[in-house]
């Protein structure tokens, strides 16, 4: 129960970020990505303060904890080589972010503004990711 | 055109760098939307509670802003069809690279994660090539 209480924490300072920040906003996002047009380099201000918050608090919290406050272990991500799967996938995505203008981390807290568009992107959203994970399993060794 | 708002967005950044810390004080997850949606979808991992608790509070906070007076631009400037491919895209690309922007860019980045640098750069760099094409190549 309290470890739902801090993932619905979390998950609001995350929605009340994006909204904040504008990353919410896929004509904003469009417009960061807009160098020679009608450009508006916001969207770095929230990579840097998103970055020196995460990166300080995280040095602070790994320092001073063996494990976290609810959880048995801190999960990481421990995988540090390069394959052409993470590469290739990257690519893919920010062609799909250009093309839309919505990530899934903006996409989700966007449903609250309650537009039609933001369900359109989800579903193909949610299709898309449907289909990668059918494909890994079947043509690509599981990682 | 936007309006340049580097104070909101230093802030709305933080906001989301502080949700990571705290995700990972309490709950010892990463905040990375992707990995988060991901595991919800079949098949499914274990432990779908929290996913779905931060995925609620993540939709309701703009909600309560809104409700609170505050006013957030939105606007979509692309067609149904681009909303469709670039979904379709978005979902198959985040899923063979592990992560989007939050996971990747905002906690992997801070955890010194060379995956995380190299697939940030990876799709920072293709999201302005599209984005170039599509406005002043194409036209459209």
């Amino acid at each position: 129960m309290k470890q739902l209480l801090s993932a619905l924490c979390a998950g609001l300072l995350f929605g009340t970020g994006i909204a904040l920040s504008g990353m919410i906003n896929p004509a904003k996002v469009l417009n960061f990505f807009d160098i020679a047009g009608t450009w508006d380099p916001s969207l770095a201000f929230v990579m840097g303060g998103g970055l020196a918050v995460a990166a300080l608090g995280y040095r602070l919290l790994f320092g001073v904890r063996e494990k976290p406050l609810l959880a048995e272990r801190f999960q990481l991500p421990t995988r540090n080589d390069l394959d052409p799967q993470l590469i290739g996938g990257a690519a893919v995505f920010g062609i799909g972010w250009g093309i839309a203008g919505f990530c899934p981390g903006a996409a989700i807290p966007a449903l609250g503004l309650g537009y039609a568009d933001t369900l359109v992107f989800l579903a193909s959203l949610i299709a898309g990711i449907l289909v990668a994970k059918g494909l890994k399993a079947h043509f690509f060794t599981a990682v | 055109m936007t309006e340049f708002t580097p104070i909101a967005s230093l802030a709305g950044g933080a906001l989301i760098g502080l949700a990571a810390v705290v995700l990972m004080a309490f709950n010892g997850r990463i905040a990375g939307m992707t990995g988060i949606l991901s595991g919800l979808l079949p098949p499914q991992e274990n432990a779908w509670q929290w996913r779905t608790a931060f995925i609620a509070g993540a939709i309701v906070a703009p909600l309560l802003m809104v409700l609170g007076g505050a006013a957030i631009p939105f606007r979509v400037p692309v067609s149904t069809i681009a909303l469709v491919a670039g979904g379709l895209l978005v979902g198959i690309g985040v899923t063979f690279g592990n992560g989007c922007p939050s996971g990747h860019g905002v906690c992997g980045i801070s955890r010194g994660s060379i995956r995380s640098v190299v697939a940030v750069v990876t799709f920072m760099a293709t999201a302005f090539a599209a984005v170039f094409i599509i406005r002043h190549v194409i036209g459209a």
